[in-house]
């Protein structure tokens, strides 16, 4: 079982792929689709640099997911609205520090690309040598309100669901 | 011309506020790319067309074609996931690479130094 | 009646996006770093896969929707590509 199915959740993300592409549900397609399914995650597994980490709790991954697609909606029109009303000098963009809790590679990825969704703001890095993140704000009113917001909106539930609650 | 003949008016309803929404979403974004007065700025305005605009009018084409066929056509969601994957890592290595030509190039006019974060070379 | 709405609408996406792609093309010429030219052409990009995506409802088409993949897939490895060649391509001194 290991050995054949490395990553099962890969392997249904690239079967489900497959069969959306050719917009079936036939037969043969199937057994193509599942024969890539299985071939592909063996195939790949020399490349992947990091053991995956499995999954401790889908349920907040998902309340992270609407939580964040509210956010990411929210923040759009703000954006919008600066765009259109703002004047130059209502703007304040900034770079501001994050000290950050979370070490997890893939807890990393996924908080930078939800980060990086939200219009507004911008993952820049993690700074060398120290572990703050470097962001970019849009419109900075309150560097605190936005250490809190990040830590504990989107660390918080990720370092939950990939790192088993230590907070 | 077109085959938008046959669709029911809810389906039409909400396809037509969707790409409205979209559009206009699209059009915004492209905006603040040409009027924001300088780079980290600019790079917060294609943000919201590739977010919210991209995925209205996703979505506007499944429910569109979905209808008219009278079958599931749900395969943008390759796309919407695609550059819901894609998208955040493109502007993450545009804004490293302009903070560090900036800095290289000791560009003080473009407010790569702003907040204190990142410092010029001979400055430290 | 409805027809007309959804046609309407249509046909302001197709202004919208061609607008858009019209401010990005103006980014992309004036500039001034290299790093607006590269964000400008992702954004161009991105919008010409819009673009795709909405031809393709207006002619009522499902080919289209491969035109917006093949797009979206290639302006992204372009995308990086660029972003790349910016932070590592011009560091002789």
């Amino acid at each position: 079982m290991k050995r054949w199915l490395p990553s099962p959740w890969l392997s249904l993300v690239l079967f489900l792929t497959w069969l959306l592409l050719n917009q079936t549900v036939h037969p043969a397609h199937l057994l193509l689709g599942g024969l890539l399914a299985i071939g592909i995650p063996v195939l790949a597994r020399p490349l992947r640099p990091l053991v995956p980490t499995p999954l401790r709790n889908p349920g907040a991954l998902l309340r992270l997911a609407v939580m964040s697609f509210i956010e990411i909606v929210r923040s759009c029109f703000n954006v919008s609205g600066i765009i259109l009303f703002g004047g130059k000098a209502g703007v304040n963009s900034q770079f501001i520090r994050i000290p950050l809790d979370l070490r997890d590679p893939y807890g990393l990825a996924l908080l930078s690309c939800l980060i990086n969704s939200t219009p507004g703001t911008v993952w820049v890095e993690i700074l060398p040598d120290s572990d703050e993140l470097a962001l970019h704000v849009f419109d900075l009113h309150d560097e605190q309100w936005w250490v809190d917001t990040i830590k504990t909106r989107y660390e918080g539930p990720i370092m939950e669901i990939f790192e088993g609650g230590r907070r | 011309m077109s085959a938008a003949a046959d669709l029911p008016v809810w389906a039409a309803v909400i396809v037509a506020a969707l790409l409205v929404l979209g559009g206009a979403i699209v059009l915004i974004g492209a905006l603040g790319l040409m009027r924001l007065p300088n780079f980290y700025q600019r790079i917060h305005g294609p943000a919201i067309t590739v977010t919210l605009g991209a995925g209205c009018l996703l979505v506007a084409s499944m429910v569109y074609f979905s209808v008219l066929q009278e079958r599931p056509v749900i395969h943008e969601l390759i796309i919407s996931v695609f550059i819901l994957m894609t998208a955040p890592v493109v502007a993450m290595l545009i804004m490293r690479a302009a903070v560090y030509r900036d800095l290289r190039a000791r560009r003080h006019d473009t407010g790569a130094v702003s907040g204190n974060v990142y410092r010029f070379p001979d400055e430290e | 009646m409805m027809t007309t709405v959804l046609e309407l609408a249509i046909g302001f996406v197709l202004v919208c996006v061609i607008l858009a792609m019209l401010f990005c093309a103006v980014r992309l010429l004036l500039g001034p770093t290299a790093q607006d030219r590269v964000l400008a052409l992702d954004t161009l990009w991105m919008c010409a896969m819009l673009l795709a995506v909405v031809l393709g409802m207006r002619f009522g088409s499902l080919i289209y929707f491969e035109a917006a993949m093949l797009i979206a897939l290639t302006g992204f490895v372009s995308s990086i590509a660029l972003a790349k060649f910016l932070m590592r391509g011009e560091i002789i001194e």
